[in-house]
């Protein structure tokens, strides 16, 4: 079987008759039961090798749908009707919905085959996917300096990475809360995307912070992102905060010239920024440049006030949302227990694991009589604040901005271990603003860095313009040739 | 008027939790119907299953506009859903959607009567719009509970009044007007056998000039009747404290409706931290000047407007215009048949309104009957009033219809034929029937003319018994006279 194969070339191999649907399933199958890189928590073979059946008779029929027998991976966050949905936690451990999610359903609408719901951080909490009930998970990669440490593929969404990476798929499902697409792909050397808030539905995703969570593809190039967003992407009755916008043709854009796009870099953003770091952002400046943009330095003061905000914000929603895993329907029930008050703390207490206790404790701390004021509401008003400096000191100016996707490339294991939760945290730093703002952002590879591991860019883009953001990845993708690159860091 | 118990004053204020009327639930598609088997109107929303989304039901919110035009609110055109967050099996999320800071309706006026008869205005401070939990059942086992979600998410509205009520009289007068107000407006059913209407007393004591009493709250009354007996006595108790010095604390107390006594069911200490903020999954409820406007046009008259009409137009009195109105049901029916008698309002209106409001009423309540389930239209009665007016009836025979009305269903005309019940006004019939009781009673006659004029009515009796009944009573007077 090839390897490596973007959705395009599987849907010409698909139509030319080059191998069948179920026959690339199978493949995939075997390579998932071969890895012992953890990126799947659940892989449904029967489920997977019918539905490939049922779409190599629908090729045979003419039918041509954009995701027609193309394998996916599926983050164990979306609801999948039939198929147990974890969420990385004992908590949903024997989960098994009997509805499928909408971002889901719409894939499936579109042809795609589900191989597996890919390992994560416990609920999305989590930036190394160390926080999953069932194990860690890992890149396919090493550093040259260590080549016997195994490296984290980030979080939240680290399974679906490991599995895009390690060619366990051909493209796979994230979910962004702070930065859980985007720093995976980051390190994995992968193109994700979260869309601007609105344009995937949140119907059927298990909640971690709702104002914030986004769905969004994590996947091997630009074009099989747009082709995954633009499936994933719908307006959705049932979710009240989903946007009635037109959902364009994001390939449309890719190729497009962006002569004349303007492209903010905030010196917000560059201030700390590693000698190897700004080199890489020199150089796709370069690119860009090269490619007709203009580039506008700009300042957004309010950079530095969006993690802690969002450590309040996120926290605080998701200490709401986790309160329905109570032990009283679905979720894990303790075995001991005299009461209710303590069928809930049993349960809970061996159900959820250590991150997510940590957080519903700070959520409800910020929440509680007497430090709402002075924590939750300022939280919001920062975001205010940050929503409204977007608006003012960089989209009116610039129609997309430029950063370093994270401040360090995959660390290993053993590093994690060292780090307090809020070093930890820190890796959200260039990620969640775009979140607090509700903006469209993507990691795109730009470059390997000096110990072989790959290193992404982000861009911000306006509400809604993600044709904007899909223009300018392009150009970077095709001037990093990353594709060689990855090739070149899989054969070690 | 002096509402002061042994010097001390009461201060009341209510929070009425109102089933509002729609089909289906607050932010799911599931039916609202009463008394379906358990767990059958449950959605995977009420059930909050992971990653299910409220979807506002926009007819609930109309109604709660209407509701706060009814009492003479501010509807804001911004209100937010918040989250009150806290663990209970009946609460599936682990949160109700309530409005804290933003509520829909804010500063309306509702008017009760008082005991001697003056009115007095009682402000409502709020109306947010929230969902009610689900039911826990803990006595169908000795180890187990039970919970029925089928009530879990239906919309309620939460109506808080201001401290402004000073007796138990004065909480039960208006929990009935408002009431009338909710069922005219047809925003909630107010049906107290099915909890759709719930009260939640606050109250104080204090001598006047001094500032309030700590208050105690009296959770989830769930009758007009068990209202006034809490409240009775909590006043009684927290008197009776004072009196003995002791203080009264800020707690949440249980009426216990069959040992008719308040108990406590937890203090301030334990009150609960509810961790209110606004619910992330919900968009703001903005209200257009368009829809308020639709839901003004919409709005029926209401029960005060209705009384003053009643008053005015049809010439009753306070107090028949009052039970009147007190139901919409009753208004309409009233009404109806009055536009259905044949004789101008000012003629017919009193005569029916005191039909319906002493004989019908009579029936139904002996019957223990609603005024739906007469087995006659009620037209009828107009039929009846003409039938006095046009005097082919006398009032005594009119009692006897009614009667054979309202048991087999007949039109007053059809019956009064079949049992003969024609009013006799031909002269020369009652004056053969006069002249036979003058022959018949000289005794009399010679006492009436010395001057025993109270006999008059021996003579009207016997005239009457003679005509079996059907006699013009006018037209006996008057002969009489002549005769005698």
């Amino acid at each position: 079987m090839k390897q490596n194969l973007t959705i395009s070339e599987v849907r010409k191999d698909l139509r030319n008759k080059e191998y069948t649907s179920y026959e690339l399933t199978q493949y995939y199958l075997d390579q998932i039961k071969k890895s012992d890189l953890n990126a799947y928590i659940t892989v449904c073979e029967d489920k997977a090798l019918e539905a490939a059946k049922i779409a190599d008779e629908k090729i045979a029929n003419g039918e041509d749908r954009p995701l027609l027998g193309v394998p996916l991976a599926i983050k164990d966050l979306y609801c999948t009707k039939g198929i147990k949905t974890t969420a990385a936690s004992k908590m949903l451990e024997n989960f098994v919905p009997e509805y499928e999610s909408t971002v889901t359903q719409n894939l499936l609408d579109d042809g795609a085959v589900f191989l597996g719901k890919t390992n994560m951080d416990e609920f999305a909490m989590g930036s190394a996917n160390v926080t999953s009930y069932f194990g860690e998970c890992y890149l396919p990669y090493r550093k040259k300096s260590a080549p016997d440490q195994k490296l984290v593929p980030g979080g939240s969404s680290g399974g679906s990475a490991a599995a895009v990476a390690a060619d366990l798929c051909v493209s796979s499902t994230g979910s962004d809360t702070g930065g859980s697409i985007r720093q995976p792909a980051a390190f994995a050397g992968l193109v994700g995307i979260k869309p601007t808030y609105g344009l995937c539905s949140r119907w059927g995703m298990v909640a971690f912070a709702s104002s914030l969570d986004q769905a969004g593809p994590i996947a091997k190039n630009v074009e099989d992102a747009a082709i995954m967003l633009k499936s994933m992407a719908s307006y959705d009755e049932k979710d009240s905060t989903s946007e009635k916008v037109d959902i364009p043709d994001y390939t449309s854009f890719l190729g497009q010239s962006i002569k004349g796009l303007r492209i903010g870099i905030a010196k917000e953003y560059i201030q700390d920024l590693s000698e190897e770091q700004l080199k890489i952002l020199e150089q796709t400046k370069n690119w860009l440049k090269d490619a007709g943009c203009e580039m506008v330095d700009i300042s957004l003061k309010t950079t530095p006030y969006a993690l802690p905000a969002y450590y309040i914000i996120a926290p605080a929603e998701a200490s709401s949302n986790l309160a329905r895993y109570d032990g009283v329907r679905y979720t894990h029930r303790a075995e001991h227990y005299n009461n209710i008050e303590e069928l809930y703390i049993n349960s809970r207490s061996e159900g959820f694991g250590e991150e997510v206790k940590r957080r519903i404790l700070t959520g409800t701390y910020v929440l509680s009589a007497g430090y709402y004021d002075a924590y939750y509401n300022k939280a919001l008003k920062i975001q205010k604040m940050i929503k409204d400096d977007f608006k003012n000191n960089a989209f009116s100016k610039v129609d997309l901005v430029l950063t370093l996707t994270t401040p360090s490339t995959a660390f290993a294991v053993e590093e994690i271990e060292h780090m307090s939760p809020v070093e930890i945290y820190l890796n959200d730093i260039f990620t969640v603003n775009a979140n607090i703002a509700g903006l469209p952002a993507m990691s795109v590879p730009a470059a390997l860095s000096k110990d072989g591991l790959p290193m992404g860019v982000q861009l911000i883009g306006n509400r809604f313009r993600e044709g904007d953001i899909f223009k300018a990845a392009h150009v970077i993708e095709q001037s990093a040739n990353f594709g060689e690159l990855r090739r070149q860091i899989l054969r070690g | 008027m002096d509402n002061l118990i042994k010097g001390w004053e009461v201060v009341i204020g209510l929070e009425v939790h109102a089933q509002i009327s729609t089909d289906t639930k607050l932010f799911s598609q599931s039916s609202t119907a009463f008394g379906s088997d358990p767990n059958t109107q449950v959605s995977f929303y009420d059930a909050a299953m992971p990653g299910m989304l409220p979807v506002l039901n926009e007819k609930a919110i109309d109604l709660a506009i209407k509701t706060g035009l009814g009492i003479k609110g501010t509807v804001n055109k911004i209100s937010r859903f918040d989250r009150k967050n806290y663990f209970y099996p009946d609460l599936p999320s682990g949160y109700q959607i309530s409005q804290l800071y933003h509520p829909i309706i804010t500063d309306g006026v509702i008017t009760i009567e008082q005991q001697d008869g003056t009115s007095k205005e009682i402000r409502v401070e709020r109306i947010h719009v929230e969902q009610d939990a689900g039911k826990s059942v803990h006595d169908l086992s000795p180890d187990c509970s039970y919970v029925d979600l089928n009530r879990s998410g239906t919309p309620l509205m939460e109506i808080v009044s201001r401290p402004d009520m000073r007796s138990s009289y004065e909480a039960m007068q208006y929990v009935k007007k408002l009431r009338t107000i909710l069922r005219y407006i047809g925003s909630s059913d107010c049906n107290m056998d099915q909890g759709n209407l719930r009260v939640d007393a606050n109250i104080s004591i204090h001598k006047p000039g001094t500032p309030f009493g700590n208050r105690v709250e009296i959770k989830n009354i769930n009758s007009i009747k068990f209202l006034g007996q809490a409240l009775d006595y909590e006043i009684e108790r927290q008197i009776i404290a004072q009196e003995m010095g002791e203080e009264i604390h800020q707690e949440t107390r249980l009426f216990d409706s069959a040992k008719c006594e308040t108990r406590t069911m937890r203090s301030k200490e334990n009150a609960e931290d509810y961790r209110y903020f606004p619910d992330p999954d919900l968009k703001p409820v903005i209200l257009t000047d368009a829809r308020i406007e639709k839901m003004k046009s919409e709005m029926p008259e209401l029960p005060d407007e209705k009384m003053a009409r009643f008053i005015n137009d049809y010439r009753l009195t306070q107090s028949d215009a009052k039970v009147l109105t007190e139901e919409i049901e009753t208004a309409d029916c009233f009404e109806r048949a009055v536009k259905a008698s044949k004789n101008k309002p000012e003629d017919s209106a009193k005569l029916i309104a005191n039909w319906i409001i002493v004989e019908l009423f009579a029936i139904l309540n002996k019957e223990n009957k609603t005024l739906q389930e007469i087995s006659f239209p009620i037209e009828n009665i107009a039929e009846l009033v003409d039938l006095i007016l046009d005097k082919t009836i006398n009032g005594k025979i009119a009692k006897t219809v009614f009667a054979e009305m309202t048991q087999n269903g007949k039109k007053p005309k059809e019956i009064i034929n079949e049992l003969g019940l024609v009013q006799i006004q031909d002269d020369k019939t009652i004056r053969d029937a006069i002249k036979n009781v003058i022959a018949n009673s000289p005794q009399q006659v010679e006492q009436y003319k010395q001057g025993k004029e109270q006999l008059f009515g021996f003579f009207v009796g016997q005239t009457m018994k003679a005509l079996q009944g059907k006699g013009n009573p006018e037209l006996i007077n008057k002969i009489l006279k002549e005769e005698l």
